[in-house]
């Protein structure tokens, strides 16, 4: 096949599962591709992509990613969030890889596999998600989603049945192995957890070095009543990735959707997420911290959807930015008609290690109801020289004490991870950062 | 009336081709409707401008049929016919009222309230002219002769373009240019009066400049522009609008303010606006879309908005200060009201380019009824702004379950040692507040006015103080009919 612009997207649909499906699903993929069209390919002339400038990777020309090669478990990459011992489900550029994947454990209660394997089975019972007005309202105002919704073809669908409580985090990892030039993945993430149900979700997104590979991900989160989720993601993409993913959830009533999400890796990373608390009672708390060094572009973006009243939400973003990293940071808040009783929060704040370093805040309230507490915060600037004043005086050097504040500031963010041994792993990813060992070492 | 047989030739002689009709029209002192460069040549003519002024006009309107309105405020309006507006009309005298008597005793009771003088109620109703009112003459005049022997120059623009052509020359435009957005460009290619303002090096300007005192020239137009150099070492205060309600058969006004602080100078500028604001359902209320910013180009310039924003069917104004000068100082207070079905899509753009620059804004935004409001600010910190801080708060206050309260504040910061604080909340007024000054035996409404009071005292504070006491009485006012 030859190589395409980004842009372009010509749609190399796999002939296959393009056929499979039925009427509905094949509805699905061209309201996708129409709703691309419609809306064509961010410009910075789009407001919601002001700060983040894709054009380069519009012109980038693609492949589809190569097809796997022949891995076995000793592959995996050796700084992983979790151990072996953990069920695992691995994707490697954006197909699953039953090899790698370890489903014995699954516990009872929990169906988790490859997107692919259920559109040829039964992909009846994923339409309530993937009709759903959220998921419509990204077709019609993400172009980028939209674009996924017309390639859906493969990814994760994980399932947890009403009132199964999952003891310890899931694994969930995806990795790029470059081609020869450019590749393009659209990989799809199904999560829908029934009425009750808890679990823990670690996720990471990593890569080889080489070429560049573009990751157009969207991942839908459906969260039954009183279900509760921690989705922990890191972003680790290899230097010259690029990541662009959003995460759709809806959240029912009492349900709690609880996002982490650390950004490390990457040449340009766009991490939207769009929460609709959908239930009276239904809470998110979407936080996440990111570093960003030379050359690197980290946008997070999210919105939270107050539609019922009586919801809950908070967010806190914190940012390093060293070198010319660049950070970008939108939230925005916005409250329905009818919402009262509404809580949201929303705090940001970067520190900018270095001249050349940039960040670009943009926090939004958007209310019409008025028995409301919303608020934001957003701050920018550098080292608290009196902390670092403070920490010399004790006789630690110069270099440490910077490191220590800023492991201490994004540290802050991180204590949110409720799971201690994902909590852990994220700090020495941290860690690994500070020492300048950002993307991921293992071998193939 | 100066539009003579000679004014009518130079026209010709300018536009090369002038059709019969059109002369008539320059006797009858009102230009055709529409918007062409014929107008603007008929315009500049009539103000006597300068060739310069003339190509600048023409230059700005060749821009303005490059650009499309805006559209990403948050304000819905129907779409404006610009070739269906006088452009340009001579002020006249109307007949007006014979005595109060004859006043909407609405009206009235609205500047009894504000607590307006009986003879100052008089003017605002028309009922008299300003020029008519012998007090106002003599203290005008006084004061014109005053500042002029200290060389303040204060006058109309358009006096000033054919006076002062250097001055104008050096700043007008210079920091809102003729390319800077679609109001303001129409604005550059066709206005017709407004302000000018030049403070000497080291003068303290002794008393509050403002309109209210530039006599003959109460009936600003719909396009205003006006232009104040502060010079080095300088300081004065200039006071916009009055809180009495102003009625304007103009529904569209596209005004533009420039200010430029030199090295040591200090501008203070406020603003209280108070036009009408349409009917219940919003309909026939004026139109406000402004561009005002200044330049703090010297060393420890400061500029200060202060804006009291309550009237307007439709606001959409950002005064923005550029930080230029090392230590410069940019502040911006803001208290808009919207009740009823007023849209407000108002905040300020704080460009941080010197060291050392500080900027402050403090936003407080009260919305009733069904009305729809806005903050929208920018704070950039540019890479050379080394040590500049920045501090925002904006509050708003929603009234009823009707109404909107939106926050869009953009921050940019590419400087590491550049401090950067933003925040905001969104609230209603506090039932036990509430509770407590009903039980004290207030009513409902001055319950609320009170409450809201202390919510926006902190802009209040900042108003010169005549103005600061008929605000607060304003801001009572607006809210009329909001509770209960």
């Amino acid at each position: 096949m030859t190589a395409t612009p980004v842009a372009a997207a010509t749609p190399f649909l796999d002939p296959e599962t393009r056929a499979e499906g039925g009427g509905w699903l094949g509805a699905v993929r061209q309201a996708g591709l129409d709703g691309y069209r419609r809306q064509g390919f961010p410009t910075p002339r789009h407001e919601a992509w002001k700060y983040t400038n894709l054009s380069a990777v519009g012109r980038l020309a693609v492949e589809t990613p190569p097809a796997v090669p022949a891995l076995t478990a000793a592959d995996l990459p050796g700084d992983r969030l979790l151990p072996l011992d953990v069920p695992r489900l691995v994707f490697v550029n954006g197909r699953f890889s039953a090899p790698l994947s370890d489903l014995d454990r699954l516990p009872a209660g929990v169906r988790a596999g490859s997107l692919r394997a259920v559109l040829l089975t039964d992909p009846g019972h994923l339409r309530p998600v993937l009709e759903r007005p959220q998921a419509q309202e990204a077709v019609a105002t993400l172009p980028l989603a939209a674009l996924n919704t017309g390639f859906l073809s493969d990814g994760l669908v994980l399932e947890i049945d009403a009132g199964v409580s999952v003891e310890g985090p899931l694994h969930i990892i995806h990795l790029s192995v470059p081609g020869e030039s450019a590749t393009l993945a659209h990989p799809r993430g199904l999560i829908r957890l029934g009425a009750g149900a808890r679990a823990t979700l670690a996720v990471s997104y990593s890569g080889l070095p080489g070429a560049p590979s573009v990751i157009n991900a969207v991942t839908d989160v459906v969260l039954g009543e009183d279900a509760h989720l921690s989705h922990v993601r890191l972003l680790a993409e290899a230097p010259e990735g690029v990541h662009i993913g959003a995460v759709l959830a809806t959240v029912g009533a009492r349900a709690r959707y609880d996002a982490f999400t650390l950004t490390l890796g990457g040449r340009l990373v766009r991490n939207e997420i769009r929460v609709l608390l959908d239930g009276e009672g239904a809470q998110a708390h979407v936080n996440g911290a990111y570093a960003a060094r030379k050359g690197q572009h980290i946008d997070n973006t999210v919105f939270v959807d107050h539609a019922v009243p009586n919801a809950k939400s908070s967010q806190l973003f914190k940012g390093v930015l060293d070198e010319t990293g660049r950070g970008v940071f939108q939230g925005k808040i916005l409250v329905r008609r009818d919402a009262q009783g509404t809580d949201g929060q929303q705090l940001h704040q970067a520190l900018l290690l270095t001249p050349g370093a940039e960040v670009d805040i943009k926090p939004e309230l958007q209310i019409y109801a008025d028995d409301v507490a919303c608020s934001h915060g957003a701050t920018a600037g550098e080292m608290d020289a009196e902390a670092l004043f403070y920490l010399q005086s004790r006789g630690i050097d110069e270099e440490t004490a910077r490191a220590l504040l800023v492991e201490a500031f994004l540290e802050d963010a991180l204590t949110t991870v409720a799971d201690e041994a994902v909590r852990d792993a994220l700090t020495e990813r941290v860690r690994d950062w500070q020492r300048g060992r950002a993307q991921a070492t293992w071998n193939v | 009336m100066v539009a003579t047989q000679e004014t009518v030739e130079t026209l010709q002689d300018v536009t090369g081709q002038y059709k019969y009709g059109f002369v008539t029209d320059i006797e009858a002192e009102t230009a055709p409707k529409g918007l062409s460069e014929d107008i603007i040549r008929f315009i500049s003519a009539r103000k006597e401008e300068p060739e310069w002024m003339l190509e600048w006009r023409l230059k700005a309107y060749r821009h303005w049929l490059t650009l499309e309105e805006p559209t990403w405020a948050a304000v819905t309006y129907p779409v404006i016919d610009y070739q269906n507006i006088h452009y340009y009309s001579a002020p006249k005298h109307k007949e007006g009222p014979k005595s109060l008597d004859e006043v909407d005793p609405e009206l009235l009771e609205t500047y009894s309230k504000l607590g307006i003088p009986l003879k100052e109620q008089e003017i605002l109703a028309g009922v008299v002219a300003v020029d008519a009112v012998f007090d106002s003459v003599s203290v005008a005049t006084t004061y014109k002769k005053k500042l002029a022997d200290m060389g303040v120059i204060f006058c109309p623009i358009s006096e000033a373009i054919r006076e002062h052509p250097e001055l104008v020359q050096r700043y007008l435009g210079s920091v809102v240019p003729y390319t800077d957005n679609f109001f303001a460009t129409m604005n550059c290619a066709v206005f017709t009066d407004g302000s000018f303002v030049y403070i000497p090096k080291g003068l303290r300007c002794p008393m509050e400049l403002s309109t209210y005192f530039r006599i003959n020239e109460r009936n600003t137009g719909q396009f205003e522009r006006t232009l104040i150099i502060a010079d080095e070492g300088s300081e004065v205060s200039y006071l916009e609008g009055c809180t009495a309600p102003q009625r304007d058969e103009n529904q569209l006004h596209a005004a533009v303010v420039e200010l430029i602080a030199l090295d040591n100078a200090r501008i203070k500028y406020s603003t209280v606006q108070n036009w009408y604001p349409g009917d219940a359902e919003g309909r026939g209320g004026i139109y406000n879309f402004v561009t005002k910013r200044g330049a703090c180009r010297g060393v420890n310039s400061r500029i200060s908005w202060t804006q009291v924003e309550t009237g307007s069917a439709v606001t959409w104004k950002y005064p923005s200060c550029l930080l230029q000068g090392d230590n410069s100082v940019g502040e911006f207070y803001s208290v808009a009201i919207t009740n009823n079905a007023q849209q407000a899509d108002t905040g300020t753009k704080m460009i941080h380019i010197g060291r050392n620059t500080r900027s402050r804004i403090v936003s407080k935004g009260i919305a009733a009824g069904r009305s729809d409001q806005t903050y929208r600010g920018l704070v950039r910190m540019l890479p050379k702004a080394e040590g500049a801080r920045n501090h925002t708060q904006c509050d708003s206050l929603l009234i009823g379950d009707r109404c909107g309260a939106h926050t869009v504040p953009y921050i940019e910061s590419r400087n590491p040692s550049a401090k950067v604080e933003h925040e905001a909340t969104t609230s209603r007024i506090s039932d036990d507040q509430l509770f407590y000054c009903l039980q004290r035996g207030l009513s409902q409404e001055e319950a609320v006015a009170l409450i809201v009071n202390g919510f926006c005292k902190e802009v209040l504070q900042t108003l010169p103080m005549e103005f600061a006491v008929e605000a607060q009485k304003l801001v009572g006012i607006s809210l009329e009919g909001s509770v209960g």
